[in-house]
């Protein structure tokens, strides 16, 4: 079974060739063996089977089974699912257990998926390499001493290294496709309003979507449709209708426009990753696809401008937790730095219960979106920054009117080494220089297998499209999976 | 510009951290590299562009205002750091 995709196994269970509790006991004996790899966090071997046991009782029954039927998919644990631990990679909501299920939890129970585990992250979705986990680092199942990529680098792992077939992540300024790309999967971040975040634990509420990791297109498709859709408990969800993503995906678009970004080739860009990024666009061309460069020229602020608006609205969605109604409580608050002899018991309690509960760089974003919007700074920062984020968002629109997608590089290096930028905020910022921009303009995003290097990392090409344009992404990305094999490629595990 | 270790404190009070004097240190050292790198916003002109608070602007969602389903006070109260058994409780606010 390793190997083995969503659709292949649905094939197989439909036909009664396994059964769903066969699937579940495979990869829960694989998700043990390789725990080394720490992508998984509070697997409940129990929960899963029970719900792999329904799937075949129904099937037995001969009742209607849902189109992700007895299918282990693996959680980020930023996505609140009733009464299980959902502690975001956080010691501050480590007892937590949602009162109730996300929206894409309740579409996934309601498709007869298996929830497979919750999937390690970066805390709060806040990093770019898994590190800044509480439970410790996810390794890289291509080379353990590797960063998977963050912040939902469990869910990329866990799909790389066959845990489960899918998982899902979440894309704040290029969560889920970096991490696709540095682990060799499929990752896909949906335009803003595609899926309900009603559920997902806040991080930047006008960045953040959620979205699927899979190991090829057709699996993408089928559960990019299960997650998609208005939701009436997220107000920014969008009532566009949800095309049905796997019946049209091996049908080639009708027009084949690529443009590659200039900005994106620049400085900075690793030589080998160009090279399989320049293969890329020579299959294209073979597949009759025009190509032509275009131009981004904001693109340069999209760091500095993302880093405005997401730590802003962390600091206002993390201001939450404080000790009151949920999270963490610390036990002792009495005075202990200079100066808090003069602060309130409740203020000094909250202090202590964030200063404890809270990892190094969710202080550092909380402290920097505080900076922003406080007065006499707001408008210089964060004001400023919305205003280039529209710059931003017209480059994109102007480069539409041009072409269909826009092709480049996911990463601008592969996976580096554990520790490696854990001391140098700014360097591991910049590794989501190609992902953020599409945040700040909600456009949807994907990153496919495009290769390897010569030391076995993957490579991962990222397409963008306009808004609610997924279909196009997907349909002009399996072009390429056609005429290539990176799709299948598999980490040499033991 | 340069934030000092004081205006770094006053920064971490609005957002409620209890910062050591080492952490104090490292974060004014970190966040004015960061703030420097940030600088570069002021670089282009956005003289008359309006500010983009969401990707895709969707406006005015209303809805029917009836009455739905609400969390019941046990399930409310479920996590919480200290409680009884009909509130949280919190440290006194007033003297």
């Amino acid at each position: 079974m390793t190997a083995a995709t969503a659709t292949g196994l649905l094939a197989q269970i439909h036909a009664g060739a396994v059964t769903a509790v066969e699937v579940a006991r495979f990869y829960l004996d694989r998700a043990e063996k390789l725990g080394r790899l720490n992508a998984l966090v509070n697997l409940d071997p129990e929960a899963v089977l029970a719900q792999a046991k329904a799937v075949d009782e129904k099937r037995k029954a001969g009742q209607p089974l849902g189109p992700l039927a007895g299918i282990p998919v693996a959680i980020k644990d930023v996505l609140c699912v009733e009464g299980e631990p959902t502690t975001c990679g956080s010691r501050m909501l480590k007892n937590f257990r949602p009162p109730y299920d996300a929206t894409v939890i309740a579409k996934l129970k309601a498709a007869d998926a298996v929830l497979f585990g919750k999937a390690n992250m970066d805390e709060f979705a806040m990093g770019s390499s898994t590190e800044n986990s509480a439970y410790g680092p996810t390794r890289n199942p291509w080379d353990e001493d590797r960063i998977p990529g963050g912040s939902s680098g469990g869910s990329a792992a866990a799909v790389a290294a066959d845990l489960a077939p899918l998982s899902l992540g979440t894309d704040t300024g290029g969560s889920i496709r970096q991490p696709a790309g540095l682990c060799g999967v499929v990752g896909l971040k949906p335009t803003y309003g595609r899926v309900s975040r009603y559920g997902l634990i806040a991080f930047a509420s006008s960045l953040d979507q959620v979205g699927p990791f899979a190991h090829d297109l057709a699996d993408t498709a089928l559960l990019l449709k299960v997650l998609s859709g208005r939701d009436p408990h997220d107000s920014t969800s969008v009532d566009t209708p949800v095309p049905d993503y796997s019946a049209t995906l091996d049908t080639p678009p009708k027009t084949l426009r690529v443009g590659l970004v200039r900005e994106f080739f620049g400085d900075g860009l690793d030589p080998e990753i160009e090279a399989a990024i320049r293969e890329a666009v020579r299959v294209y061309e073979a597949a009759g696809a025009t190509v032509k460069e275009v131009s981004l020229p904001h693109s340069k602020y999209g760091i500095p401008a993302y880093y405005v608006v997401a730590t802003a609205e962390c600091s206002s969605n993390l201001a939450r937790y404080d000790g009151t109604i949920y999270g963490h409580r610390a036990e002792d608050f009495s005075p202990k730095y200079p100066g808090e002899e003069g602060l309130p018991p409740l203020v000094r309690m909250m202090m202590a219960s964030r200063a404890e509960g809270f990892g190094a760089e969710v202080k550092r974003r909380i402290m920097l979106g505080t900076f922003a919007l406080s007065a006499g700074y707001a408008d210089q920062y964060y004001n400023q920054a919305l205003k280039v984020r529209r710059l931003i968002r017209n480059d994109f629109d102007a480069a539409f009117k041009e072409v269909d997608v826009l092709l480049g590089p996911t990463s601008p290096t592969p996976a580096f080494k554990l520790g490696e930028k854990t001391s140098d905020p700014l360097s591991m910022y910049l590794s989501d220089i190609y992902t953020i921009t599409a945040n700040l303009a909600g456009i949807p995003g994907l990153s496919v297998p495009c290769g390897l290097t010569k030391s076995g990392l993957p490579i991962g090409m990222q397409l963008l499209a306009p808004a609610f344009a997924e279909e196009t992404l997907l349909r002009t990305a399996r072009v390429f999976e056609r005429a290539t094999d990176w799709h299948t490629r598999r980490p040499a595990l033991v | 510009m340069s934030l000092t270790i004081d205006e770094v404190a006053k920064v971490a009070l609005l957002a409620r951290l209890r910062l050591s004097p080492e952490e104090l240190a490292t974060f004014t050292g970190q966040l004015n590299a960061i703030v420097d790198f940030m600088a570069q916003l002021q670089e282009p002109d956005t003289s008359g562009v309006e500010p983009l608070a969401h990707g895709v602007e969707v406006r005015n969602v209303f809805r029917d205002d009836v009455l739905g389903p609400a969390l019941p006070r046990e399930k409310a109260l479920a996590n919480a750091p200290k409680r009884n058994d009909e509130g949280f409780l919190v440290p006194a606010v007033l003297e």
